[in-house]
């Protein structure tokens, strides 16, 4: 009776162990699908704003995707829910695909808005589709206001609120 | 120890040892195959010769190809294709073979719901049969990434996108299964880990499987009549083979199978050397471009059906946005087929064109299956988007209905 | 007899089925456009029946035409490095050895007449606008002087080996400046930079584009571009139909160069393949001829 109960204790306690231990394994690989370490700092892009030429169209990388980051003149008017301020500018930032298609549109700094030549598709300055196939406005990026940098890749406040109103629209 | 005399040759000396004489006569030549069956009956050696196809072409492409988004193009279309000899003859049988092996499986696969042959003692035939089902498919859609053209990228972006749509964990989930925010490297390298090794071992396990699972219920015949195979096989050793019910799988069975083989892989060949666009799609020679997508994507002809399904839905119903109600019909899709042995509710084993309902619920589900599949290719606007809708509401409804169906079937012919 | 039935029935449901993902939706995804047009139809402006005096047009050439272009082949060699020459441009100006020969003598005095408009890129540089073309316009010479241009380019045209040296002169010379092919081992000689802040984009790289693209939209697009991919950067080139035939000979020598290996080798194997499929057949015969 006694060598019964121990035998199945050992045998209990053994399983339990070998159980651990593929658990261990399993969490192991896992991890090893996991994205690199030097994949999620890139997750994040930090440009520091205040440098920008006004009507000059910068291209930042973020998530392996064109962000658009413009800096308004003084002439453009801002457009609600659409435009971030960062200090004392205006600036649309605006990931940098078509909504049709996933093409780069071209900015046109006479005419102050995009140009799709894929299918010829037109933005306002803002990003809001004004011509052709485009189904909605460029997508927004998440991202953080720093003092006079632009964090892509967090989601600050401004961000949510930019999202909440055109969740709402 | 079992006692080892003197061999006699070198045959009994292995004999000996391996028991070979044994072996070949459960395997082969006292394996018992139904007499009563047609050609259909060969698609399983078909899909036999073709797995080992694919892979002996796959070891040859294994020692020129580079899985790196940099070289991987270059590696297929320059070296491979244009100056390995005969390179570009393994990369055709691989491309064209991964294609027509899905239609192999479909044959087979409809087969074997025609002729009812996953009920009655047969669900593991069925089971590991569907497995090996979603194995190919997951080979068949790691592989397609490798080239690395605008197809091989964009059919992993979307499909990668998709699992961002399950509830709470999906945004982490993609990342996760890309290795990265984005199809890259880490994407590529990791798919050729599956493609190579991971996926190709676990369908020689399901094979093994699904083989194995044929001993005890025997293979089906073309009337569903159940026999004894031990009195026929006694019949057949005894001499009256004419008046068996059963051949032995070598040579009898394997004759009409190498026949087959024989017309089918002139059909093969001829579309390896004469008429490949089809598995190996143009749009696929452009290199990979993650900022340029491509105005029509499509995946592979085998899929069509299923992404159908998964685009029919495109408006919200009930609160849930169409694209999740797409992935939700999309996963049922798949779980279906493994079901049908227990959505048909007639224990009846016998050819659709004898069974009064489920006759007319089998052809249903092939003019279905092919709408969704020509309807899958063409661009989802106007009426092809409701035409999507309509096809994929009626598959969903075919599955549901068939328990009732059937049920009723039974009924009518009075439980036979 | 019931087999061919089944057979039947599976090649008609395969049958519909490709052709439903096949030809159809190739066809409602790439819709047919009008036939290629050698003769350049659009282009009115030069009386092409004009006799050219090639005298007269070495003459009107040398004047007017060697400030900016070379011409190998009549002894005037490049004047300067074409990063410089692409510098200055934008885009490296073309040797005009072969243009003579590769290119159709209705386009090309109209493209001299006017270089925008035969090569259809009006929209890139409208009439007036901020951005001019760098060669200008030769609408003041006379029909007849154009004709001589043309009768002196066609006479200082090399002769060229029909085959492989023809394609690849005619792909270098029709293409090159802005289209690079790896699998040649060229690059474009208008340098990358130069030649994407010309066109707006880099050119695609063309080693591939036979298998792309295919013989059949290659056909129709290199003569009119505009008509399968309207706002594009690339010019209508003008090519012959001589010549168009020689780039597309020469993309398939660098892109599909075993097609005339895959061929043989396929006739070969099918070949093998139904004497294996007949000697199955009559085993078969052989072996079930016991049971049944």
């Amino acid at each position: 009776m006694k060598d019964e109960s121990r035998r199945g204790f050992i045998g209990k306690a053994f399983g339990a162990v070998a159980a651990v231990g593929g658990v261990a394994s399993l969490i192991a690989m896992k991890k090893t699908w996991d994205p690199l370490p030097s994949v999620m700092t890139a997750g994040f892009t930090t440009i520091d704003v205040s440098a920008l030429e006004a009507n000059k169209l910068e291209i930042a990388v973020w998530r392996g995707k064109p962000i658009f980051i413009l800096k308004y003149t003084d002439d453009m008017k801002p457009t609600d829910g659409r435009t971030v301020k960062v200090g004392d500018f205006h600036y649309s930032v605006m990931i940098g695909l078509c909504t049709h298609l996933g093409c780069i549109p071209a900015y046109r700094n006479d005419q102050k808005d995009f140009k799709c030549a894929c299918h010829g598709g037109e933005f306002t300055s803002a990003g809001i589709n004004k011509f052709g196939p485009p189904p909605r406005p460029l997508d927004l990026p998440p991202f953080k206001i720093d003092g006079n940098t632009l964090v892509l890749g967090e989601e600050g406040p401004e961000y949510k609120a930019m999202m909440a109103k055109a969740g709402g629209a | 120890m079992a006692e080892f005399k003197q061999a006699d040759s070198l045959y009994e000396w292995f004999d000996q040892r391996l028991g070979i004489d044994k072996f070949v006569k459960v395997m082969m030549t006292e394996y018992w195959i139904p007499k009563n069956i047609n050609f259909l009956w060969a698609m399983g050696v078909l899909l036999t010769v073709m797995f080992t196809l694919l892979v002996v072409s796959g070891i040859f492409l294994l020692m020129y190809y580079k899985p790196d988004v940099n070289m991987a193009f270059d590696s297929v279309n320059y070296t491979i294709m244009q100056e390995v000899g005969y390179g570009w003859l393994f990369r055709h049988i691989h491309a064209v073979g991964a294609s027509v092996v899905f239609l192999v499986i479909y044959i087979h696969m409809f087969t074997g719901i025609y002729y009812g042959s996953y009920k009655k003692g047969r669900e593991m035939i069925w089971i590991s049969g569907m497995l090996l089902f979603v194995l190919f498919s997951a080979e068949g859609f790691s592989g397609y990434m490798l080239p690395w053209g605008q197809m091989s990228y964009w059919a992993a972006y979307v499909i990668t996108e998709i699992f961002g749509g399950i509830p709470l964990i999906g945004g982490d989930l993609v990342v996760w299964i890309r290795g990265n925010f984005y199809v890259s490297d880490s994407t590529l390298t990791r798919f050729f880990m599956l493609h190579v090794l991971l996926v190709p071992l676990a369908i020689i396990g399901a094979i093994v499987l699904h083989f194995y699972a044929l001993r005890f219920p025997h293979v089906n015949n073309e009337a569903g009549e159940f026999f004894d195979f031990d009195e026929e096989a006694e019949k057949y050793l005894a001499g009256d083979k004419k008046n068996s019910k059963v051949v032995p799988f070598w040579p009898v069975f394997l004759s009409k199978d190498f026949f087959v083989l024989g017309f089918f892989l002139l059909f093969f060949f001829y579309l390896v050397f004469f008429h490949y666009d089809f598995a190996m799609d143009p749009v696929n020679f452009d290199k990979a471009d993650g900022l340029k997508t491509p105005a029509h994507i499509y995946p592979e002809w085998y899929f069509l059906w299923s992404y159908e399904v998964l685009r029919g839905f495109f408006f919200e119903i009930a609160g849930i946005s169409g694209k999740s109600l797409g992935l939700i019909a999309f996963a049922l899709a798949q779980a279906v087929f493994f079901l049908m042995p227990w959505l048909d509710r007639s224990p009846m084993v016998k050819p659709a064109n004898q069974r009064p309902y489920f006759k007319y619920w089998f052809w249903f589900l092939m003019v279905d299956l092919i709408v969704l599949t020509v309807y899958g290719k063409l661009p989802p606007t106007g009426a092809n988007a409701w035409v999507g809708f309509a096809s994929s509401i009626t598959f969903l409804m075919l599955f549901i209905s068939l328990p009732f169906v059937t049920k009723a079937e039974a009924k009518k012919v009075g439980g036979k | 007899m019931k087999e061919f039935k089944i057979l039947a029935i599976i090649a008609a449901l395969v049958g519909i089925t490709y052709y439903g993902i096949e030809p159809y939706a190739h066809h409602v995804m790439h819709p047919e456009v009008k036939a290629a047009d050698f003769t350049f139809g659009d282009l009115k402006n030069v009386d092409t029946k004009l006799a050219g005096n090639v005298a007269n047009g070495q003459v009107l050439v040398e004047a007017n035409c060697l400030a900016c272009h070379a011409i190998e082949a009549a002894g005037h060699p490049a004047m300067m490095p074409n990063a410089d020459a692409a510098a200055s441009y934008g885009v490296v100006p073309p040797d005009l050895s072969h243009a003579g020969r590769i290119y159709d003598k209705n386009y090309l005095a109209n493209f001299i007449f006017d270089p925008v408009t035969a090569m259809k890129l009006s929209h890139k540089y409208p009439a007036g606008g901020a951005k001019t073309f760098p060669m200008p316009a030769y609408n003041w010479m006379t029909p007849q002087e154009i004709m001589d241009v043309v009768a002196y380019l066609q006479s200082v045209s090399p002769k060229v080996a029909e085959g492989q040296e023809a394609h690849k002169a005619t792909y270098d010379a029709a293409c090159g400046r802005c289209h690079s092919m790896a699998y040649a081992k060229s690059e474009a000689t208008t340098p990358k930079d130069a030649i994407k802040a010309y066109m707006g984009a880099t050119p695609p790289d063309l080693s591939q584009y036979i298998k792309s693209r295919k013989e059949h939209y290659l056909h129709g697009f290199i003569n009119d571009p505009q008509l399968l991919l309207a706002g594009t950067s690339m010019p209508r080139v003008g090519l012959n139909e001589k010549a168009q035939e020689e780039v597309i000979a020469y993309m398939e020598e660098i892109g599909d160069s075993k097609k005339a290996e895959r061929e043989s080798v396929g006739l070969w194997v099918m070949l093998y393949t139904f004497v294996f499929a007949i000697l199955a057949y009559l085993w078969k015969r052989k072996i079930w001829s016991e049971v049944h």
